[in-house]
Order: C-alpha cells, then structure tokens, then sequence
C-alpha cells in the first residue's frame, strides 16, 4: 500500500516576507525563522505533510512536495 | 495545474503587508477554481479600490480593476453580456459595504451569478487604518482614537436580506473551509457571498493591539464556531462560519436570455 512521505518543503526565500504563521501553527514545530527572517524548514523528519503551512502562507512561498512510497519502506 | 500556474508571478512578492491575510485568501481562491478545474479564459476577476482590490493584479484570469466601491457594477456588465463565464468579485469591507453598499445589496437583490467575496479586515488599511462599517463598537482606529461609536454591518444578515442565494462566512484560519467555501459559492448558479475574516496586523492589529498575525489568527480560530453549534447559545458573541444560505430562485442572466427570447418570437 502506498503511503504519502515528505520530499521537501520548497520554500521561495524571495517571497517569504517572514510573518511566521507557518512557524506558529505547524503542529509538528517543522518551520523556523532564520536570521533573515525568513522561514527553513528545520525539522523536516517531523512533517506530517499536512499541507497547512502551504495552504495558510499569505505570500505563497512554501510547497510541500510529496511523494508515494511503499508501507514497508516508510517505516524504514 | 498548481497554484503557479494560476498567478502573474511577475509582480510577486506581492505588496501587501507581511502577515496580511488577504494572500491566504488569494491561496485559498486559487486553490479552489484549480481543483474545480476551470481553465483560466473562463475566469474573470473584477475588483474595485483598496487593499483587497489588488488581488486582481495577481491572478492570471482576465481581470478588470474598476473604481471604488464599483466592482459589482463592472462585474454586472460583464456577466450580462458573456455568461459563460465565471465571474468572482472580491471586495474590501469598506469598498463592498460602504462605498459600494447599493451595488452589494441591488447586485443581490437582482441575483445574478456573481461569485462576491468580502474580503473583511474591519479598517481601511490601505489609507492608514480608518473605521470601516465592519470596525464595530469600542474599537480604535486612526479616525477613532477614542473608540469607535459606530455599530457594524453583519454581512450575512444583510446579503440574506437583499436575497442572495448563497451565503457562507469563513476566516482566513480556516483554510481548507475556505477553500471549500469558494468553491461551493463558484459552483452555485445565483449571487452568492462569502465573508471571510482577515487579518491587518499593521492597522486594526496594532491599533487594537491584538499582537502580530498569528495572534490574530488565534482570535479567528477561538472566537469562531460552525453553524448551528452548541456553543453558540452559551455564548452569544461567538460568530459562526459556514453555509447560512442556499437556496435556488431564478437567475437574472437566465431570466434575460428568455426574456429575450420571448419578444422575438412575437
């Protein structure tokens, strides 16, 4: 059975205007601001690929692209 | 298609404030009319004057950016004359509802198949913060630094009052119900309105201070309750989001289509 993992948060620097929504209502605590202000995803192994901070970032600067991989080999 | 297929990403970053909600709501439109699948000549976006109204520089629909408070006019015109397409008009609080609230409620009143969406930040943030009529009592405001006098609209009662036939309110925290919501009110064949509440951190924020915007973001998601709650008669300042109206009655571009049919077949 295929399952949905992480492949990377995309995140266009350039856009970010570094408000922190997605920082404060990541429920997994993925985001950080760096010294730029701008948003890195710091704890990308805690990603649950909710979406929200795609879906909730006012400056359409973060992508979580996801992949499918198999059952077995997402608990690896 | 993804989102970016959807916007002029040449004019982005876009100008708005950090932490404006308004993206989020263009996020969420966009969101919509792509899991709809409507190709991108069939959509047309009109909007007026104000923060909100700049939103139709970014989407890559044809778009018209008309005279404060007169979207729905513009929008009217289009409609009529081409209506296959999809016509969405986002408004600010004070352009639909104050500069334009004789468009608002005849544009409802008539029912024709506009998508109008209020874009509800409570202040005119693009002029420096003043009191819209959404403000509403004890708030301050650059032309309201003694609080605000002035009671507010509540945009669902009124386009129920006026007769739209699709109305639903949301926040800009509740992102897959306002995606949602969009989509619903683009699918309906009559006026449908979505309120949605957003976000000014830099004047109703700061004046009110209600701290930056995921503070106000919190407000939107504690002060909110779907319709029909419980907990809404416990506490009667609790605001609902969700569908409050849909209903079907006869859609002005259908009645005209035959109306135009029935004088030439005498």
């Amino acid at each position: 059975m295929a399952k949905k993992k992480l492949k990377e948060h995309v995140i266009n620097r350039h856009w970010c205007k570094g408000c922190g929504i997605c920082v404060s209502l990541c429920p997994k605590k993925v985001l950080e601001l760096d010294e730029f202000d701008k948003v890195v995803a710091a704890h990308p192994e805690q990603c649950i690929t909710c979406k929200l901070c795609e879906k909730i970032c006012p400056d359409l600067a973060i992508t979580v692209e996801i992949e499918e991989v198999e059952e077995a080999k997402a608990h690896e | 298609m993804s989102v970016h297929d959807y916007i002029r990403e040449r004019f982005f970053p876009h100008m708005w404030c950090a932490g404006c909600g308004h993206g989020t709501i263009l996020n969420g439109l966009i969101r919509a009319v792509s899991e709809l699948g409507i190709r991108k000549r069939n959509l047309v976006m009109v909007t007026g004057i104000g923060c909100s109204a700049r939103i139709s520089g970014y989407v890559d629909f044809h778009s018209l950016h008309t005279i404060h408070g007169r979207a729905l006019a513009f929008a009217t015109g289009v409609k009529l004359s081409r209506p296959e397409l999809n016509v969405i008009v986002p408004m600010g609080d004070g352009d639909g509802l104050s500069i334009g609230g004789n468009h608002f409620i005849h544009a409802a009143r008539r029912n024709i198949n506009l998508t109008a969406l209020i874009m509800n930040n409570r202040t005119y943030g693009m002029t420096g913060g003043q009191f819209s009529p959404m403000s509403g009592l004890g708030i301050k405001a650059s032309t309201a630094p003694y609080n605000n006098i002035d009671n507010s609209f509540d945009v669902v009662e009124l386009a129920k009052a006026a007769g739209a036939t699709f109305v639903a309110r949301t926040t800009t925290f509740h992102v897959n119900q306002l995606s949602d919501l969009i989509k619903a009110a683009i699918q309906h064949n009559g006026f449908s309105v979505v309120e949605i509440f957003t976000q000014c951190p830099t004047y109703f924020g700061r004046k009110n201070k209600l701290g930056g915007a995921p503070e106000m973001l919190q407000v939107f998601k504690e002060r909110t309750v779907p319709v029909g709650s419980p907990k809404k008669q416990e506490d009667p300042s609790l605001m609902e989001r969700g569908i409050f109206v849909d209903i079907d009655r006869p859609e002005y571009c259908d009645e005209y289509r035959k109306l135009i049919e029935r004088a030439q077949e005498g």
